[in-house]
């Protein structure tokens, strides 16, 4: 898969196979194109080429199935929207299009955000949450969603201990569960504490694997050292000619 | 000149006006009016929260245009050009082509949204204002007369006809009920538009439902409020209701409601002083409102916030005192009175203005914490309670600063005067906790 901005490549030939019911960190520099990877492969930034699937399905046809936890800077934390409010927006695609969020639906929504130790605010305006409790809020409505595969765009950013806390009990039940995790995560330290496997991403993919094998320190050189590889290098050259990017 | 209120009659006219006596057609004016302000208020919601507010300003000033073009063609084709249906059609297609070019030049550009609709915006009110001139001269319309075409700039209410208030009461119910059947999915696509398309909500047709409601909405209010103003009937009452509730339904609810009143009221106090045009007067009233709910709104209103204020100013202004107070009877083994000598001197070193002195021991003397002798004031039981608890909480953090300040140098300017008043129980216990070997807060 490539992916490009403005003709500017970001994410050249990433081929990688996410193994089944495991936690995966994606772990790179900025500016390596973690997030793009994850926006290319659901679809939210076209891709240049490449083919993505999901259990050996395109995309669309299994939605349903995998939950996505965007970054909290995405989104205008002052829409005038309650904690429980968002976290029932993973439950619309079940409620179905035109119809009101039933009890039902309502008392799951408030079980996931038990789930994340946040049911008494769920009456809140979510301004008024904590950086850590907003994060804690996107979680609770990707566990309404009742996926397989978690798509998370750095959940750790900018959180509490106790978020911290949250989301890693969070994301080994999830495990236990039988479920995958992708986590863009920027924590090299704690990688190994918390994740199975780890995909090095620098605009290509420099590792894949097992923790303990890619966590090595050759890796993580080829991984962060020397901002200016001839990659991106190369990636400027493109995007001040006119080529087209394949 | 006498003052147009102050005419015998304006009394009377207004009562007649209000209580929909006034005549058939001053009737259809406010039924209009009240329509179109609810389908507005309602629309704004949708536009407000996808940021798209000011794209329902370039559509606006893009119908000019499109209206002038279908006069020229209805005229071409052997009409007089006057249809108000079709000069709208006209308007409705050139508002749709200036959304299309401002998406365009967001897709193919890089230049922001903003510039994107300063462009879009200028550009076809620019060309509408140049065909409006051509169109002036009878020899480019064959001899038809395009007199009120100039009247879809600044709007002409009184032009209103029953038949125009049916047609704003339908596009008011179709924008509730686009609203209601939809209310799930509006309200995820523009929280979070990536995470609905990623569940495989269309974004662009939702997005097209809600600027669809824009162009009507903006296109049937050309007439009432001209096209320069409809923008306001868009935001004023949203932002209004935003100021009062924090609950999307609630929002809704609320900018219906000013949409209606002040689109009745508007067209009411412009039916009965003459010459004031109703369109502007509208939109004023909507202004008034915003302005009014600035300063009374239940929760960020400025009435409510001084509020809050001051009455935090004066929770912590009695808890000095009762700490002075507590301090003196430490120093003067268990006297509990406090002379007024002693609380003008307090008064001083605080620097308490009078009203400030009677209203901090006003509230300590309701809350019992203080009561009024002969001689001056004296501490209740309560009232020495409060104050060994405030001192306490006051070295604890003094202690806690002097310890452990190399750890948060950040922290250290939080004086403990500040950090007193806003210690909860668990943060003492905490403190007590790490300072338990400390004999001087020792319990």
């Amino acid at each position: 898969m490539t992916v490009a901005y403005q003709r500017k490549p970001v994410l050249w030939d990433v081929d990688y196979d996410a193994p089944a019911r495991s936690l995966v960190a994606i772990v790179g520099p900025n500016g390596a194109g973690k997030s793009t990877l994850i926006k290319a492969s659901l679809g939210l930034v076209p891709r240049a080429t490449g083919l993505v699937e999901f259990w050996g399905e395109p995309f669309r046809c299994v939605r349903d199935r995998v939950a996505y936890v965007p970054q909290r800077e995405s989104v205008d934390w002052t829409f005038p929207v309650s904690a429980l409010d968002v976290v029932c927006m993973g439950r619309y695609r079940r409620i179905g299009w035109c119809r009101p969020v039933g009890r039902a639906h309502r008392n799951a929504a408030m079980a996931c955000l038990e789930r994340v130790g946040m049911a008494d605010l769920a009456r809140r305006q979510i301004s008024q949450l904590s950086g850590g409790q907003q994060q804690r809020v996107f979680l609770a409505r990707a566990l309404a969603q009742e996926a397989d595969l978690y798509i998370m765009d750095e959940p750790f950013a900018g959180v509490d201990a106790a978020t911290e806390r949250a989301i890693v009990a969070l994301l080994s039940e999830l495990r236990d569960a039988g479920k995958t995790a992708l986590v863009v995560h920027h924590d090299l330290q704690t990688v190994p504490e918390y994740f199975d496997q780890a995909l090095l991403l620098n605009m290509r993919v420099v590792a894949s694997g097992p923790v303990d094998q890619v966590f090595t320190q050759e890796n993580l050189q080829k991984t962060y050292g020397g901002k200016l590889t001839l990659l991106s290098e190369a990636a400027e050259a493109i995007a001040r000619s006119d080529m087209r990017v394949r | 000149m006498p003052l147009p209120g102050s005419q015998p009659g304006v009394l009377r006219d207004a009562f007649e006006v209000l209580t929909l006596q006034a005549g058939y057609n001053t009737n259809a004016v406010l039924a209009g009016s009240a329509m179109l302000g609810l389908a507005a208020g309602v629309v704004g919601v949708l536009a407000l929260l996808r940021k798209r507010s000011l794209v329902a300003d370039a559509i606006g000033h893009a119908t000019l245009p499109g209206v002038v073009l279908a006069f020229l063609v209805a005229v071409a084709l052997g009409g007089t050009g006057r249809s108000l249906p079709v000069l709208l059609l006209g308007a409705a297609a050139s508002g749709v082509a200036s959304v299309g070019c401002i998406f365009a030049i967001l897709r193919f550009t890089r230049l922001r949204e903003d510039a994107a609709i300063g462009i879009v915006l200028g550009v076809f009110f620019g060309v509408g204002v140049v065909l409006l001139s051509v169109v002036q001269d009878p020899v480019n319309t064959g001899g038809a007369s395009p007199a009120g075409l100039h009247h879809f700039i600044y709007g002409q209410t009184a032009a209103m006809r029953a038949g125009d208030a049916m047609l704003m009461a339908a596009l008011a119910v179709i924008a509730i009920i686009a609203v209601l059947v939809f209310f799930k999915e509006l309200s995820l696509g523009s929280f979070n538009p990536d995470f609905a398309r990623v569940q495989g909500y269309p974004i662009g047709a939702l997005d097209a439902v809600v600027l669809g409601l824009v162009v009507l909405v903006t296109v049937a209010g050309l007439q009432a409020v001209g096209l320069i103003l409809v923008i306001s009937l868009l935001v004023i009452p949203p932002v209004t209701a935003r100021l009062c509730t924090a609950r999307l339904l609630h929002l809704m609810l609320i900018a219906g409601v000013v949409g209606v009143s002040t689109g009745f009221l508007g067209a009411a106090v412009s039916a009965v002083l003459p010459r004031t045009p109703a369109g502007s007067v509208i939109v004023l009233c909507g202004g008034a409102v915003f302005v009014m709910s600035l300063l009374v709104a239940p929760k960020h209103g400025a009435i409510a916030t001084a509020g809050r204020r001051l009455v935090q100013r004066l929770r912590i202004a009695g808890d000095h005192f009762l700490e002075a107070a507590y301090d003196h009877r430490v120093t003067r083994r268990g006297q509990t009175a406090i002379p007024t000598r002693t609380v003008d001197a307090m008064q001083k070193l605080w620097g308490w203005p009078a009203w400030m002195r009677v209203l901090v021991l006003g509230r300590l003397r309701r809350r019992g914490l203080v009561r009024v002798t002969a001689t001056g004031l004296e501490l209740t039981e309560a009232g020495i309670a409060n104050g060994a608890r405030i001192a306490r909480n006051h070295k604890l953090w003094e202690q806690y600063l002097l310890q452990y300040a190399d750890i948060a140098p950040g922290h250290v300017d939080w004086s403990p005067d500040m950090v007193e008043h806003v210690l909860s129980p668990q943060l003492v216990a905490a403190l007590e906790a790490a300072l338990a070997e400390d004999p001087e807060v020792s319990p």
